[in-house]
Formats: structure tokens, C-alpha cells, sequence
């Protein structure tokens, strides 16, 4: 029963992880930029959530949807202030542009909200779920329920819709995407949008299970290695990655010495960049230039 | 006849190198225009800038009387010129029907599905592609599906770089006779950039024929087929000289 309830709760943090890895491939397919502050972004969506509900006292369902809204904007913002007049620029300096980012919005939030962790008042927070011995918190239910759903709707847009094959166009060949009239430049923004929307969603999620503080966007650093082992490049390789680095931490916390737990990410991703360097999914095979 | 498209004095540089230097071209309306040239002649770089994808340091491109220098390739592309780049740039993990699909990415209206079989019909062997995803198909059928995917934006000016490359001549056959037919029964306009010479001389009703940078020759298709020079460098034909060979140390330059 031990272990089922370790993989639960594995489950539901290796989908935070996936969630803030799927950011980072969207952003990498689209525009070839590694976006480090993505975990800072999801911290940033969790404290406006925290600001909507706690602060000025918003229901719990006006404030996601309004949370959501707020981000993409911040995503759209990004784009057109920070990176866009990066496209073109070496890698190096887009790299060091967005662990900056990453800076600043830890100090802003700091300077806002305070250091002290604060928690997202979420509705059905406390409540359980047994099924026999094995009992799930609500919260993590509706990180897997959320992600679940998430998943479902990226892949309907990114299949069926116009837009969301655009995005894949754009992504897949540049040059031909602007030869065949797609505005790649507004669609480069809603890929940031829509990957600051992804980071909020983690981080309304996770918020009222890990408390909130400005250092809460570093668990970004496990999901890039969550993408990596996903196969950076690949949606679902994001998810799977999130998923195996959570299942694999929640084991090692069980089985291993303490310390262990903190360190399997990054053992994980040594093993996979040993025994398997292109990830689970290998979708970088090969990328006209 | 009036120009659809006008270019006037352009010049472009890659960094300090000088693409083109002082291009000017007309493109008539319905007609079939090719542009000859060797290897870093300056071909690619004039399409370029036609379509947006490079800025000219000098110079104008006007399209149907209006300025379209220095705009966006996708804002370029949805006044109506398609251009159908070198080396079948394809969407490689998107479907055949997704491609398609993609270059009628900027229209609104209800005729979107009609082209797409307008499509199949001049391209019958991308039919039987529909679903599979363009990295798998062949070099030409990829040709054709980039080709067909610029005829969904229902242009008026098509620009074809280079579209018989890496082609059996069979298939630079096929191409040719859809070039020759969307011409005729389409009224599309084509500027068409080709390195075979015979093709581009057989297609055009107008050529120019460019060497480093530079127009250097142009009149229509037929007389430039009978021109000497072009006999000699372009379309391979020996010339005899007194004594029966090559005169490969007189050979002519215009630099």
C-alpha cells in the first residue's frame, strides 16, 4: 500500500514538474530559446493567484481564470520588451537574459508579497480521498485531474486547431511558415503566452500543497531535467519526464538515505543522457537550419 | 500590359559582401519571367527581397504600383506573392493535408477546401499522401507539395526558386508542363529562377539572365535561346571553333 501511495503522491509532483517542462519545450520548439526563468513564472502565477484570493478576497473560480489572463499577458510582455530583440542573438546571451529574468522576478516578487511563505486558499483544500489504506489529498487529485485535462486540451489545439498547427509550422520550418503568410512573430508571442499560462496552471496547482515563497520557481531546474529526459523537443516527452523524475523522487526518498531524494533528478538524467542522450522521445533528429 | 511586379536599382549585401548590385526588373502581368544565372549570381538574394526575407540597403520592390520594400515576408505573402523557396521547404512532421492546409493559413473564405482539390488535381500523386507527413515523401513529390502549397494562398505572383533541383528530368518534365498550365489556365504570374537553362528558356516569355550581382543580359525567352553567349555558357552547346574545339581560354565574361 506504501508504495502505491508514494506513487501518488510521486504522480502529482512529477506533474508540476511536467507541467513547467512542457513551458520550457514550447518555447524551445517554437523559438530555439531556453527559457530559464520558466519555474520563476510559475511562482510569479501562483502569487497573483495568491493575490486575487487571499488579498482582495476573490472566489477561488473567478481568480484562476482571471490569473490566467494576467499571465499571458506577462508572457506577451516578455516577448515583445525581452525577447524578441533576442531572435538572432547568440545563445549564450539569451541564456543569461532569462536566468536575469529569473533574478528579478524573485526580487520582485520578494519586494511584493514578502519572503515568508504564504498559502493559496483553494476550496477543497484538507479533504481526502480513500480508497482503502491509501488516502490522496484533494489537492494532489487536482494536480492530476489539472494536468490530465491540460494535456488533453493541448493536444486537441495543437492537432485540430488552425493556430495550433501554425504554431507546429512555425516551429518546424521558419522560413516556410513566413513564405506561406503566417504572422511568425504574433505567433512567437502566443507561445509565450501560452507557456507563461502552462506555468501558472503549476503554479496554482502546486501552490496549496508546497507553500508559496519567492524561491519556489528554483523546482524549475528539476523540470528542465524532466525535459531533458523527456527528450527536449517533445510535448509528451515533457510530461513523461515530469512524471518519472517525480515517481523516481518519491522512491528514492523511501528507499535511499536522506539527501537522496533532492539528488535523483539529476542522477536520473545522468543515467538517461548516458543510456539514451536523444530522451524518451527523440523528436530533435533532425532540424532544418 | 502593365507590371505587376516593378524592381528598381536594388542592392543587398550579406554582411560586407555585395549580393546584388543594381538589379532593375519588370515582371508583365500573366507572363512566365526566368531569371538565369550561375551558381552566387545573385538569384536567390533578388527573390529574397522580393518576398521580405532580406532588407536591400538600396532600391525599391513595388508590387501592383504599391511599395512593398522592406516589409514582412508574411505581410508580403499575403498581398499575394508566393514564393515556393529552394530545396522543397516543406513543414517535415505536418501531414500533406496540414501543408496544404497551412498555405491558405492567411485566407478567410469558403473556397479553402475547393483549392485543396484544385491542388490534388494538378498534384494527383499527393492524393494518395494525404495523411502521411511530408518528411517521408520523395524530393519531388516534396517539391510539388511546396508547390501546391503556395497555390492555396491563390496568388497572383508565384516565385519558384529553383524547383527542377535535385529532380529526374522526368520530373523536371512533370513541373514544367504544371508551371506551363498554371500559367495558361490560372493567369498566375511566374518568376521563375532556375539553373537549368533550357527549362527556364522553354518556360519564360521574358528572361534575364544574371552574373555576380548584376543584370547582364535580357530579352525575350526565344532570342535569348538564339543568343551565342547563352548557347555557350547555359545551355551547353559546343561551339565549333576553326579548329573543331572548345575555346575553353576565350571563354566570354561580362565582369
Amino acid at each position: 500500500m506504501e508504495i502505491i501511495q508514494l506513487l501518488i503522491s510521486g504522480v502529482s509532483q512529477g506533474c508540476v514538474y511536467g507541467l513547467i517542462a512542457l513551458g520550457f519545450v514550447l518555447i524551445y520548439k517554437a523559438t530555439e530559446m531556453v527559457n530559464f526563468a520558466q519555474g520563476d513564472v510559475m511562482m510569479l502565477g501562483a502569487y497573483v493567484a495568491i493575490t486575487f484570493t487571499s488579498i482582495w478576497g476573490w472566489p477561488y473560480y473567478w481568480a484562476v481564470p482571471a490569473t490566467l489572463l494576467v499571465m499571458a499577458g506577462v508572457g506577451i510582455l516578455l516577448e515583445r520588451l525581452l525577447f524578441r530583440p533576442m531572435i538572432g542573438e547568440p545563445h549564450f546571451a539569451v541564456l543569461m537574459l532569462t536566468i536575469g529574468l529569473g533574478f528579478v522576478l524573485r526580487a520582485l516578487a520578494g519586494a511584493i508579497w514578502g519572503s515568508e511563505p504564504r498559502a493559496l486558499q483553494m476550496p477543497y483544500v484538507g479533504d481526502v480521498l480513500r480508497m482503502g489504506e491509501v488516502v490522496v489529498g484533494y489537492e494532489n487529485l487536482a494536480i492530476i485531474a489539472g494536468t490530465a485535462l491540460l494535456c488533453l486540451l493541448m493536444w486537441l489545439f495543437f492537432r485540430f486547431t488552425t493556430v495550433g498547427l501554425a504554431m507546429q509550422a512555425a516551429s518546424q520550418n521558419q522560413l516556410a511558415a513566413f513564405y506561406v503568410g503566417i504572422p511568425v512573430k504574433r505567433i512567437f508571442m502566443l507561445v509565450w503566452a501560452l507557456s507563461a499560462v502552462i506555468a501558472a496552471i503549476a503554479g496554482i496547482l502546486t501552490a496549496p500543497v508546497s507553500l508559496v515563497d519567492p524561491l519556489i520557481g528554483f523546482v524549475g531546474i528539476k523540470a528542465f531535467a524532466a525535459a531533458i529526459v523527456g527528450g527536449f523537443g517533445s510535448m509528451p516527452g515533457a510530461i513523461l519526464g515530469g512524471l518519472l523524475v517525480g515517481i523516481v523522487e518519491q522512491l528514492a526518498g523511501l528507499y535511499l538515505p536522506p539527501g537522496f531524494a533532492d539528488m535523483s533528478a539529476y542522477v536520473l538524467l545522468l543515467v538517461m543522457l548516458v543510456i539514451r542522450p536523444q530522451g524518451l522521445f527523440a523528436t530533435m533528429q533532425k532540424k532544418k537550419v | 500590359m502593365s507590371n505587376l511586379l516593378e524592381i528598381r536599382n536594388l542592392e543587398a549585401y550579406y554582411g560586407p559582401v555585395m549580393a546584388i548590385r543594381g538589379v532593375s526588373m519588370e515582371i508583365p502581368e500573366g507572363q512566365v519571367v526566368s531569371l538565369l544565372g550561375a551558381n552566387g549570381a545573385g538569384k536567390t538574394t533578388v527573390l529574397k527581397t522580393i518576398s521580405g526575407a532580406m532588407v536591400p540597403q538600396k532600391g525599391t520592390v513595388s508590387y501592383q504600383g504599391r511599395l512593398i520594400t522592406g516589409r514582412d515576408p508574411d505581410w508580403v505573402a499575403r498581398q499575394g506573392i508566393a514564393h515556393v523557396p529552394e530545396g522543397r521547404e516543406v513543414f517535415p512532421f505536418l501531414s500533406v493535408d496540414e501543408n496544404l492546409k497551412m498555405g491558405a493559413f492567411s485566407r478567410r473564405d469558403r473556397e479553402i477546401n475547393a483549392d485543396l482539390e484544385r491542388v490534388y488535381d494538378y498534384f494527383p500523386i499527393l492524393k494518395s499522401f494525404t495523411k502521411s507527413q511530408a518528411v517521408n515523401l520523395s524530393g519531388g513529390q516534396q517539391q510539388m507539395l511546396a508547390i501546391g502549397r503556395a497555390l492555396m494562398l491563390r496568388p497572383t505572383l508565384m516565385i519558384l526558386d529553383e524547383p527542377s533541383l535535385g529532380l529526374s528530368p522526368l520530373l523536371v518534365q512533370e513541373i514544367s508542363e504544371i508551371i506551363k498550365r498554371l500559367n495558361a489556365e490560372e493567369g498566375l504570374t511566374v518568376l521563375l529562377v532556375e539553373q537549368n537553362a533550357k527549362m527556364a528558356l522553354d518556360l519564360g516569355d521574358y528572361g534575364y539572365v544574371m552574373e555576380v550581382g548584376r543584370i547582364v543580359m535580357e530579352d525575350s525567352c526565344a532570342r535569348l535561346k538564339e543568343a551565342t553567349d547563352i548557347q555557350e555558357f547555359y545551355l551547353g552547346m559546343k561551339d565549333q571553333g576553326v579548329r573543331g574545339r572548345r575555346r575553353w581560354k576565350q571563354r566570354k565574361t561580362w565582369r
